[in-house]
């Protein structure tokens, strides 16, 4: 990391962004604000007056953000742009937001990373569609602080009564969504009243101008306060370290912590953060922070793991409940297929019911929709093939909030409301109330340069009744017909035909000819039942003292499984 | 974190991301003060490892220093180094003569097309920002660029929370944009903090310096008294002077930056 702390690298940064409904002016109060500050540099002045110049325009203060030659043309904003800023208090980043509703999905892109908003509104015009609808994606997006800039005061005489009528529209509609406004600022962005500069024609205004509300910002609080998420990006072998390699969403981590790695459930203590450059070396890292984990076990782990403090775990799900909002330009639909991404992660999901549609301009709802359209918002209900280790939005935003993929494009967005937890069983079977861990599908690596021995996770870690089972894997093969007795949770499996057939309490169950496999994939040498209620009695009575000659005398170990050799490059 | 340690932790996340979802990735590597901060955050993500190749496109007008410099680090630090002309362009006497920004799509952006054909691409990293022009300010951090390598800027992915658009239709590749969010002052306060080095041509001599690096025909120096990166610093620190004020293809047309990045350019 950057360690010197210079003048210019120590000075604040704050992300905000302009939305709000189209033509209202958000490009032309931006493009005031900079020019007034003095913000701009000459060139960027230049261009835009010889643009007027050459095709007899007005100078237009937008057309300093709208560069493309079609966004001057047309007048509005296509795509969402970035401008830096800076006050005696601090630097700026200022997000300027497309406000035609055909481009919302670019001012998601714009508005998503950001720490505070301004709704423009055009005090002739008022709250219209698009400004409700602006609001309604900033509190999916998690943005509390929010500013209301009351434009286009010129037209109406700068007359106090409308800017407080326009103040008390724009507070219901953001109360609506449990949204609360921190500062209201009446300004004309074409005559540079309050932008920079003290109005001397709304004497009436007390509170601060644009530049000064600012100010008045509160840098959001650090999400290094919360519990530790830290989604793996990848795992590197390099040399001969082993780097675990992420960004610490929320929390922090220190070297000799214990961590547990989801949904994996796996413990660890962290050995050292590694760092190319020696003065890159530290003991401990926060929210925000790249970081490269080296740890004390050679377990399997991959992207989309999540590593957390041992007693702060996120929820392990395969089934959830969120708000979507959908920007695809062909309909989410009940029973669709999408992948989802959600940090990390990424996991096929099927759509397996729309609770409601939600209007984003009275937040009306419509329940069980056929259909959620372009722009619309939605609560659905999603299932993903395999359990995923994550939050509730509410709880940690960075592993709480997932985008959908439709074919190559990115489609949706959306926040977890709700999810069932499924860390009760690690990874095994499940019917109804029925649970039974096992490894039969894990595949074993010997590790040549590290003389040691890894093990892999399957691809899905629950199966139940019906369920395709990986008969083979690089590590293990399994007919496509045998029965599992696993002993540890009292329960049998039954697969026919490579699916999951039936599964039963073990005191219920009878050999039936099948070949008996038990969890961890070795063969159980049992011919006749007799054979397994003698098995079955001597495995009810392990100890650690027996357990060796019950081995030798029950299990095969060559018939399913063998160990692969790899060297550094073992992971699959 | 302050935030120069905030942006280099997020342009790690993202050639992390490049590297995890995209696959056959370069490094467009340009000599100049951005791309070579690139290749310090590549070795930073990658625990001083560079696992994938650096690129020139060589226009054969670059100053002779560049040239000088780029062989020099290349040997230095042991980089797998791919240079890219288009040499046809060459041979039948491309040059600015033809036009400036005729010759910028020859030499540049057709050689940086087929470079990217030739050797099967499906990403590059490039050392591009926002604050330095206006279709720059628009960009992606994963950009598409079709099977003709043009760019569709009216109708870009939606990009928010870290997630890029990572799934492409065959024969597209991405542009991938580690420094978008960072200033020209940034890179210099980074190069400082780092104490990275960059190529002299920076630095004044006889009362000017170079702001911007390019092809010597069409790349003017500022007046300057900088010769330390402290004094670039507070030196950009007052001016009010573009970046690319001395790039000669910029001026060229009010929309030049557009047009050219519509069909490739960097």
């Amino acid at each position: 990391m950057a360690g010197d702390m210079t003048e210019g690298g120590a000075r604040e940064k704050l992300k905000l962004v302009f939305t709000g409904h189209v033509d209202h002016g958000k490009s032309t109060v931006i493009g005031r604000l900079l020019f007034d500050a003095g913000s701009l540099n000459d060139g960027a002045v230049a261009k835009v007056r010889r643009i007027a110049a050459e095709t007899g325009q007005p100078f237009e203060f937008a057309h300093l953000l709208d560069a493309f030659e079609e966004e001057q043309k047309q007048g509005i904003t296509i795509d969402t742009t970035q401008l830096q800023f800076r006050t005696e208090k601090r630097d700026y980043v200022i997000i300027d937001a497309p406000g035609h509703k055909e481009f919302l999905k670019n001012m998601i892109s714009g508005a998503s990373d950001a720490e505070a908003a301004f709704l423009v509104v055009d005090a002739e015009r008022g709250v219209e569609e698009q400004s409700r609808r602006h609001a309604h994606m900033l509190s999916l997006l998690g943005i509390r602080q929010i500013g209301l800039v009351v434009n286009k005061m010129d037209l109406v005489r700068y007359d106090r009564k409308v800017f407080e009528s326009v103040g008390r529209e724009a507070s219901e509609c953001l109360a609506g969504l449990g949204l609360e406004i921190n500062s209201r600022i009446p300004l004309s962005g074409l005559k540079g009243e309050n932008v920079v500069r003290p109005s001397t024609r709304m004497p009436w205004h007390r509170g601060p101008t644009l530049a000064g509300a600012l100010d008045g910002l509160k840098k959001s609080t650090s999400p290094a306060g919360r519990g530790l998420r830290l989604p793996l990006q990848a795992v590197y072998k390099f040399d001969d370290r082993r780097i675990l390699a992420g960004r610490v969403e929320s929390g922090r981590v220190k070297i000799g912590d214990r961590v547990l790695i989801s949904p994996g459930r796996k413990t660890a203590t962290v050995t050292s953060l590694a760092a190319w450059l020696d003065k890159d070396l530290k003991d401990e890292a926060s929210a925000g922070e790249s970081v490269g984990l080296m740890i004390n076990e050679e377990f399997f782990h991959r992207r989309g793991d999540v590593v957390s403090l041992e007693d702060d775990p996120p929820l392990i799900s395969d089934r959830i409940k969120a708000s979507v909002f959908w920007m695809g330009r062909t309909p989410l639909k009940p029973r669709g297929r999408y992948k989802l991404k959600l940090a990390s992660a990424e996991v096929e999901a099927e759509i397996s019911e729309i609770d409601n549609l939600i209007d984003s301009s009275t937040l009306a709802l419509a329940p069980k929709p056929a259909r959620v359209g372009f722009n619309e918002v939605a609560q659905v209900e999603i299932r993903l093939q395999r359990p995923l280790a994550l939050d509730l939005f509410s709880r940690h935003q960075g592993t709480g909030r997932f985008v959908l993929v439709d074919g190559h494009d990115v489609a949706g967005g959306g926040i977890v409301t709700w999810a069932e937890e499924r860390s009760d069983i690690k990874f095994g079977f499940v019917h109804g109330e029925l649970k039974a861990r096992c490894e039969i599908f894990e595949e074993y690596y010997y590790n040549v340069d590290e003389m040691s021995v890894s093990k892999a996770a399957p691809e899905r870690p629950l199966y139940t009744l019906g369920d395709r089972v990986p008969l083979t894997g690089a590590s293990y093969r399994y007919p496509e017909l045998f029965d599992i007795v696993i002993f540890r949770d009292r329960m049998a499996v039954l697969v026919r035909d490579g699916r999951v057939a039936g599964m039963l309490p073990l005191g219920e169950y009878s050999y039936q000819g099948a070949p008996l496999v038990n969890g961890r994939g070795f063969g159980v040498l049992v011919r006749s039942q007799d054979d397994w209620l003698k098995a079955r009695a001597d495995f009810e009575a392990l100890t650690p003292a027996n357990e060796s000659e019950l081995a030798r005398r029950w299990l095969d170990f060559n018939t399913y499984r063998r160990i692969v050799i790899g060297g550094n490059d073992f992971q699959i | 974190m302050n935030h120069l340690q905030s942006l280099e932790a997020h342009s790690v996340f993202i050639l992390r991301e490049a590297y995890a979802k995209l696959g056959r990735l370069g490094l467009l590597w340009s000599i100049g003060k951005d791309s070579t901060v690139l290749l310090w955050l590549a070795k930073k993500a990658f625990f001083g490892h560079c696992p994938f190749p650096f690129i020139h496109v060589d226009t054969s007008y670059k100053i002779p220093e560049m040239i000088v410099y780029r062989d020099k680090v290349v040997a230095d630090l042991g980089l797998e180094l791919i240079v890219h002309q288009n040499k046809e362009a060459l041979a039948a006497g491309m040059s600015p003569g033809n036009g400036r920004l005729v010759c910028c799509k020859a030499l540049k952006t057709d050689a940086l097309n087929s470079m990217t054909k030739t050797h099967g691409f499906d990403g590059l990293i490039v050392g591009v920002r926002r604050d330095e022009e206006g279709s720059r300010s628009k960009e992606r951090v994963f950009s598409e660029r079709n099977s003709s390598d043009e760019w569709d800027y009216t109708n870009q992915p939606p990009e928010l929370w870290g997630q890029f658009k990572t799934d492409f239709p065959k024969g597209h590749h991405v542009r991938v944009h580690p420094l978008l969010q960072w200033s020209e002052i940034d890179i210099w306060r980074y190069i400082d903090a780092e104490k990275i080095p960059v190529i002299d041509l920076y630095f004044a001599k006889d009362g000017r310096r170079y702001r911007s690096l390019g092809c010597a025909p069409c790349t003017g120096r500022i007046r300057s008294e900088a010769t330390t990166v402290p004094q670039i610093i507070e030196e950009l620190s007052a001016t009010t002077v573009s970046e690319r004020a001395g790039r000669a293809q910029d001026q060229e047309d009010a929309y030049a930056m557009q047009k050219l990045r519509k069909d490739g350019y960097m």
